[in-house]
């Protein structure tokens, strides 16, 4: 064992957890009645039909075998492969985050820059920052009229706070000296922008980018239990409508590793941006 | 009389002291520096030696009073003006030698990358930062390093004016005294004019040419310019063995000891406050064998 490294040591017990729980869900699951073995009185009084239970590993690891070996079918409005549904997700997620980066980075820049926007939006960010994505989701109903538009609002409106305060904190947060430095070398406003302020707070602006992208992929999950249609997360409703259990702990396995991946892309850009002082 | 190169008129510092009213750091403080002198700047903290520093970099405002370069008044910060900080204030995220091109591509917008580079090469090699090493990141070095770095950036661009806030004052005496070796070669090779604050009143009188006393603040004043009549080039080593050199630091350590407080707080009544020049020359006079005699005495 000696001459295994720290990191082949974890990856051998994760995969000795990951066996034993599978091996506990499994055996924890009875064993259903045959339906051979019903008498046919039984049978007639409904006897047969089982009891929904909650399925075993082997089972969620066949479906998603079957799931993922074909996921971009499209056999019609209420039958898509966990491909097409995953990508529907992710497109409304990139939207709705794109836009709310677009607007919060430069405006928490500016606010990050001025004592005085600081205070003056402040009060206007405690209020919004607190409210609950959805509860917009009515509201952006009437308004845009598109359930589609919906659910990319409510992404963006979601992502923006984390991104807004912490471009706001991280560019506040410039030590002075490197704005000196700025100064005495004469570079103009955009140029101290773009070469000093931006290198500085990047680290910062990209925390609050990192957190914003997983409140976005947790929120686009109930958004489209909402609105419908297509998703991940009409995927999973929709599964809980046919009683597919199955499908249901698939589809919410997917969610996870999908938004481990988000995370992980944003883990990256973060360990390029970072210094050390 | 020429106005000086440099030149401090009536530089006037207040702060709101807390209370409603103001607390004067220093009042009418007026000197010059001419081409090609380095000056030290001596005083205990709280004179307000860092505020004149950064007044005639342009990253503060005097309440009243202008600074003068050229003939032209200062306004704001300048390429003019290189400034070496105490805390080298390096970008971390560049590298060693990015953190010193960017300034001259800065200084150089029409110069070439390649020609950028080999500027900011060349300066670096002056401090003896040469091969790997100025791909580093600021972290990756020495303090001592860090500081050869910012004194490269502040050289390569060469600045009329090179200003220095306490520039080995984070480092140990060891490093101290290489750095300052570094220091006075680079300046010899180029004669920029240097004004530099230090704590250090052997590190001063190695440099300097003149040193200016402060008196303690509030109300401070540049009391004194004391000449350093010791021929240059100057070796750590041999300064010690000149006969100018104890009179001329017992009279710092008298000054800064004693005097600065007996000046202190003294407001002018709206005079300007030039300093008194002081020369200490204990050498016998220059007759034929004056010449000789002194460097028989430094090699003694």
């Amino acid at each position: 064992m000696s001459t295994l490294s720290l990191n082949q040591r974890a990856l051998l017990l994760s995969v000795v957890l990951l066996f034993v729980g599978l091996f506990v869900w499994e055996m924890a699951i009875p064993a259903q009645k045959a339906v051979g073995e019903l008498t046919e009185y039984e049978r007639l009084t409904g006897g047969g039909a089982q009891k929904a239970g909650v399925p075993p590993p082997s089972q969620v690891l066949a479906k998603a075998w079957e799931e993922l070996s074909n996921p971009f079918y499209d056999a019609g409005p209420n039958d898509k492969g966990i491909g097409i549904q995953i990508g529907y997700s992710i497109y409304r997620v990139l939207s709705g985050y794109l836009m709310a980066a677009l607007v919060a980075i430069p405006l928490g820049f500016l606010i990050g820059m001025s004592p005085v926007a600081y205070k003056a939006l402040n009060p206007f960010i405690q209020v919004l920052r607190p409210i609950s994505p959805l509860a917009w989701m009515p509201l952006a109903l009437f308004i845009i009229q598109d359930s589609e538009a919906s659910a990319i609002f409510v992404i963006f409106i979601c992502s923006i706070w984390p991104m807004l305060i912490n471009t706001a904190f991280g560019v506040a947060g410039v030590r002075k000296d490197w704005v000196n430095v700025a100064r005495t070398h004469e570079l103009g406003h955009f140029k101290t922008a773009f070469t000093v302020i931006l290198p500085a707070a990047a680290p910062t602006i990209v925390t609050g980018m990192r957190i914003s992208i997983g409140i976005a992929w947790l929120v686009i999950v109930a958004a489209e239990m909402l609105v419908g249609g297509t998703g991940i997360g009409y995927y999973v409703w929709n599964e809980w409508n046919n009683l597919d259990l199955t499908s249901v702990i698939f589809s919410i396995l997917m969610i996870g590793i999908v938004g481990m991946m988000l995370d992980a892309a944003f883990a990256t850009l973060q360990r390029a941006v970072a210094y050390a002082e | 009389m020429s106005k000086p190169f440099l030149s401090i008129e009536n530089l006037t510092q207040c702060y709101p002291d807390g209370q409603g009213g103001t607390m004067t750091v220093f009042e009418n403080a007026t000197f010059g520096v001419e081409k090609g002198e380095f000056v030290c700047i001596l005083g205990h903290s709280g004179c307000g030696k860092s505020t004149i520093m950064n007044i005639l970099a342009g990253l503060a405002e005097p309440t009243s009073g202008v600074v003068k370069m050229d003939g032209y008044e200062v306004s704001g910060p300048s390429l003019d003006r290189g400034v070496v900080f105490q805390n080298y204030s390096l970008l971390p995220w560049l590298s060693t030698l990015k953190n010193v091109s960017f300034g001259v591509a800065a200084r150089h917008p029409d110069w070439s990358k390649a020609k950028v580079l080999d500027h900011s090469r060349e300066y670096l090699a002056m401090v003896g930062l040469e091969g790997d090493v100025i791909h580093r990141k600021p972290s990756q070095l020495s303090g001592g390093m860090r500081q050869r770095v910012s004194i490269a950036r502040a050289f390569a661009n060469h600045p009329k004016l090179l200003l220095l806030d306490e520039p080995f004052g984070a480092l140990d005496a060891l490093t101290r005294g290489t750095i300052q070796d570094e220091l006075l070669k680079i300046w010899g090779g180029t004669g920029q004019t240097v004004f530099m604050i230090t704590h250090d009143i052997d590190e001063a009188i190695l440099l300097a040419d003149r040193i200016l006393l402060m008196t303690n603040g509030p109300f401070a004043r540049v009391a004194e310019s004391v000449e350093i009549t010791i021929p240059r080039p100057r070796n750590r080593t041999e300064i010690v063995e000149h006969p100018n050199y104890y009179p001329i630091r017992n009279h710092m350590v008298q000054f800064l000891g004693k005097r600065s407080k007996e000046l202190a707080g003294q407001a002018s009544d709206g005079a300007a406050q030039s300093p008194a020049t002081v020369r200490i020359e204990r050498t016998p006079p220059e007759d034929e064998s004056g010449e000789a005699r002194r460097l028989r005495a430094v090699n003694l």
